[in-house]
């Protein structure tokens, strides 16, 4: 299929989400959509899928002018979209997955599941997706259970396919299985429009690339003329310094240290299992895996968020095996949560607010239990300086601020504390190329006063670019502590559960469960 | 499939540009972009529209008169507007005051209690709604519903009249005592939910509504047994509190206007301080808005639960308490009738501010005693005000349509779905 957009233009009040956009893929092109978070590359596929309208412009399919009034009119011409989360449901089989909405059925109504079957086998060897028509969805690792999505755009008959940050919740080998079958797609016609924000990753599969920047187009390139940082100025607008400088640690005494920590999570299955790891002043251990293999629960029993089964946790020497979050607080972590809406910030609060959630009641802040909102709005102040917290005034809701500056709310007020140990868990998820900079550059600065920092992330490149070392989380057992040097390969193959990265699993398996639950 | 756009709620701050130019353009802007107060006041016109429309299709007259609408337009528009201009005149007559009353009392400088009844009836009706409603709002405040508000109240009126009866002492000391018993009544039964929803994780709405039932059925009990219950009575009705233990009148014993308003403006205002400056107050409003960031901030939800139950039972307690030892004396069975329901209603109506909650528990009060006024002078029943007061909660549970009904910008709609629901990224 052949797509150009002309002109879309999408405002939403007053914020121009779409500015004139123009956009043309041809057929069997591999065309990457590269833009920050709020760049408006969503808005535009939502348009696209006819999930919104726009305000002005025209789509053309194949030189033909056509209106989307909802996805079914894009689904007739032949466009189909992965969705960053899946929309499946988990307790159904692959089949059942795949022809939800337009079942194929036998006379009398019955579902003619054979059918559905045998279009899933035809479909998953011509383009070698590798998946089984009677699995059950929620038995699937995630990048599995991606490929069902796919089947799903393919089985109606997609010409165009939109893939919107697919890669977030793969590993990388998963990742280059993914860029497989995307090749062997675009090889029988079929067009894809791949939207991301990594650039490894476009220079590794785009035929072109289209830089969106605060609604508009910047600009359209191929990666033979293109590097990773021009296409990082494309996207902010000014020369990004995409590499962390940082001296070799210097590891001082030993100030976080775990042994045998088991975690069990409500429903008694052991979430993390018998983990030993020590994190020293003046280094930072980074935490690696994919998405559910035991770091947030890890994270989050630092903490005192959640409850230790076994094993114990010390920092500085003082057992907080049993600490409630106050006493952990209180002991010198300083938390930047995974999700920063939900657990960082009351987002209808005040910045001034947010950066005292953690000491409101005590001196200077408050007196006797009255609160003095002259020092909270004085010290506010002075660290949206310190901090560089981009808002109009202390007394904004902490909810209008872009991510970047969320974040930073959420670091200034972790670390005004005396802090020993920073745990940051996905310190830079969803934040833009600018505020990503900033936050490495701090956690170094961190590492270098001193700290003891414990990084948490999904991100290989932000663990390569940060780390002393890495301990590799599968399952909820760390299956190795490697130095960063060993590379993005060995420690992929580890983030599968290898150990050493040795030998080749099948695959990814499912990230939860483990000893508690023997059938898988 | 489903997807929503996430786009423009994470882009950066899109701040509403202000408007300039002279004050009326600006209170323009300001009336059109349809905020709470504005949204509350054309509730209440949607009330008192739909009120009018109820009179008309009910009253005889004007019924008859608009079936001839064809032959006699104006005959039909005049006796509508003559019955609900006499109706509304009544409402206003019996919760304000009366304007021939006024004339009266300022031309010959006597009738001064008739003219200022009405009023105090008003405020003897939004005294009780004041402090229950504060209590309900600080519950909803901090993310804990409070459905116990008639069991909280009678067990308020119940440890008052006890101490009312049971001690004997100078009125100095016997009232703040009988204050204190009536909060610490109320207090109890808000503890118990609390307790069992921070220890048990027992759903508040479900313990609430069950112990409301508990505390009825209790007082019944307790009414037909010595010593509560009035001796050579055999009506299930406790002995009366002697004068000691009584909230004194304002203005002379002809108004009944208590010193019972004087204790729920105090505790409005406590409130107001309460929620925006104390440390505790500040944990409830974060743990009411995102316990999750409270918990991961060091708060303790539990805690907070327990407490803020306990205080808002406290409150509710307050308000049994100002009922009977300000203006009834004695319990009766299901006393208090509706007030812990109504109080939830003020609380929405009043968005959980005290001060809004003193607003909204006048309005109604004023309806209510208004409303028994116009149903002795023009015989259009009560139930009437119930259903304008409904009509008020409905559109302003709905400001949606509030807004679609008077075409207002839906200014902070896109803030507020951005801070319940929380976007990714």
């Amino acid at each position: 299929m052949k797509l150009e957009l002309e002109g879309i233009t999408k405002r939403f009040g007053t914020l121009v989400a779409n500015d004139g956009i123009d956009l043309t893929v041809e057929p069997g092109e591999i065309h990457c959509l590269l833009g920050e978070n709020g760049a408006g590359k969503s808005t535009l596929m939502n348009v696209l899928f006819g999930l919104l309208k726009a305000d002005s412009g025209e789509i053309k399919v194949d030189g033909k002018v056509v209106h989307f009034d909802d996805p079914g009119d894009a689904i007739a011409v032949g466009i189909g979209m992965v969705h960053q989360h899946f929309m499946l449901v988990p307790v159904f089989s692959v089949a059942e997955n795949v022809v939800l909405g337009f079942e194929p059925t036998r006379p009398l109504g019955f579902l003619d599941r054979q059918k559905a079957r045998e279009d899933i086998r035809r479909l998953s060897s011509e383009f070698g997706l590798e998946v089984d028509p009677d699995a059950i969805v929620e038995k699937l690792p995630v990048g599995l259970q991606q490929r069902v999505e796919i089947v799903k755009a393919l089985m109606r008959d997609v010409s165009l396919l939109i893939l919107d940050e697919p890669t977030a919740v793969l590993t990388p080998q998963e990742i280059e299985g993914l860029f497989t079958i995307m090749r062997s797609l675009s090889s029988t016609g079929r067009s894809i429009l791949f939207i991301t924000h990594k650039l490894k990753e476009v220079l590794a599969v785009a035929d072109r690339i289209t830089v969106m920047r605060q609604g508009k187009v910047i600009g359209t390139t191929t990666p033979a003329e293109a590097d990773e940082e021009t296409l990082a100025s494309m996207m902010v607008g000014r020369d990004v310094d995409l590499v962390v400088h940082k001296e070799p640690a210097k590891p001082g005494e030993t100030v976080l240290e775990l042994s045998g920590l088991t975690i069990a999570d409500e429903r008694g299955i052991t979430v993390v299992n018998d983990v030993d790891l020590d994190v020293r002043a003046g280094e930072i251990v980074a935490l690696a895996g994919v998405q559910g293999n035991g770091q947030t629960e890890l994270s989050e029993a630092l903490l005192g968020l959640l409850p230790v089964y076994s094993g114990s946790i010390k920092v500085g020497g003082k057992d907080l095996t049993k600490a409630t979050p106050r006493e952990a607080l209180r002991a010198g972590i300083a938390y930047i949560p995974e999700d920063r809406q939900l657990e960082g910030l009351v987002l209808n609060m005040s910045i001034a607010d947010n950066l005292v959630l953690d000491l409101h009641n005590v001196p200077p802040y408050a007196r006797h239990g009255a609160r003095n909102l002259t020092e909270v709005r004085q010290s506010a102040e002075r660290k949206l300086g310190e901090f560089d917290i981009r808002a109009t005034s202390v007394e904004t809701p902490v909810g209008t601020l872009s991510g970047g500056n969320q974040q930073k709310v959420v670091a200034a007020r972790e670390l005004s504390r005396p802090v020993r140990l920073l745990v940051a868990a996905q310190p830079t998820r969803g934040l833009d190329v600018g505020s990503i900079e900033y936050v490495h550059r701090r956690i170094v600065e961190e590492r270098d006063g001193g700290m003891a920092v414990l990084l948490v992330s999904s991100e290989l490149d932000e663990i390569l670019a940060l780390a002393d070392r890495v301990a590799v989380m599968y399952r909820g057992g760390i299956v190795g502590v490697v130095p960063p040097s060993v590379g993005r390969e060995q420690i992929g193959l580890m983030m599968a559960g290898a150990a050493d990265g040795a030998q080749k699993p099948s695959a990814a398996g499912p990230p939860t469960e483990s000893t508690a639950n023997p059938s898988l | 499939m489903t997807a929503i756009p996430a786009e423009p709620a994470a882009a950066p701050a899109t701040e509403q540009p202000e408007p300039s130019g002279p004050w009326w353009k600006r209170s323009a802007h300001w009336l059109a972009e349809g905020n709470v107060a504005v949204v509350t006041f054309l509730a209440v016109v949607c009330g008192l529209v739909f009120g009018a429309i109820l009179i008309i299709v009910t009253t005889t007259s004007t019924l008859h008169a608009w079936g001839h609408l064809g032959s006699n337009p104006k005959h039909a528009f005049g006796a509508s507007l003559t019955t609900v201009g006499h109706a509304y005149g009544d409402l206003f007559t019996g919760s304000i005051f009366s304007p021939s009353d006024l004339t009266h009392a300022l031309r010959t400088g006597h009738g001064w209690v008739t003219l200022f009844t009405p009023l105090s009836e008003t405020l003897v009706s939004a005294t009780p709604l004041i402090l229950a409603g504060t209590g309900v709002a600080l519950g909803f405040s901090t993310g804990v519903f409070n459905i116990g508000g008639q069991g909280q109240y009678i067990a308020g009126a119940l440890c008052a009249t006890y101490v009312g009866f049971g001690v004997h002492a100078p009125l100095a000391i016997h009232m703040p005592l009988v204050i204190l018993a009536g909060a610490a009544g109320g207090a109890v039964a808000g503890f118990i939910p609390g307790f069992l929803k921070a220890r048990t994780g027992a759903h508040e709405v479900i313990v609430t509504i069950m112990l409301n039932y508990i505390f009825l059925d209790l007082l019944s009990y307790l009414l037909t047994t010595r010593p509560l219950q009035q001796p050579g009575q055999s009506n299930s009705i406790s002995q009366t509190i002697p004068s000691s233990a009584t909230l004194p009148h304002l203005f002379g014993s002809n108004l009944r206007v208590n010193a019972g308003l004087i204790v729920a403006l105090l505790v409005a205002a406590g409130a107001s301080w309460f929620m925006r400056r104390s440390t505790l107050g500040f944990t409830f409003r974060v743990i009411g808005s995102n316990p999750t960031a409270g918990r991961t901030a060091g708060m303790d939800s539990r805690r907070a639960t327990i407490l803020v139950l306990t205080i808002s039972g406290a409150l509710v307690g307050l308000a049994g308490m100002s009922t009977l030892a300000g203006t009834d004396f004695f319990l009766s069975t299901n006393y208090g009738g509706s007030t812990g329901f109504n109080a939830i209603t003020v609380a929405l109506l009043g968005r959980n501010k005290p001060s809004g909650v003193v607003l909204g528990s006048l309005l109604f009060a004023a309806l209510d005693t208004g409303g028994r006024y116009m149903q002795a002078a023009t015989g259009i029943p009560i139930d009437l005000t119930t259903v304008i007061q409904a009509v008020i909660v409905f559109m302003v549970a709905t400001p949606a349509l509030i807004r679609e009904i008077f075409r207002l910008r839906d200014a902070g709609a896109g803030k507020i779905l951005l801070f319940t629901k929380g976007w990714a990224g």
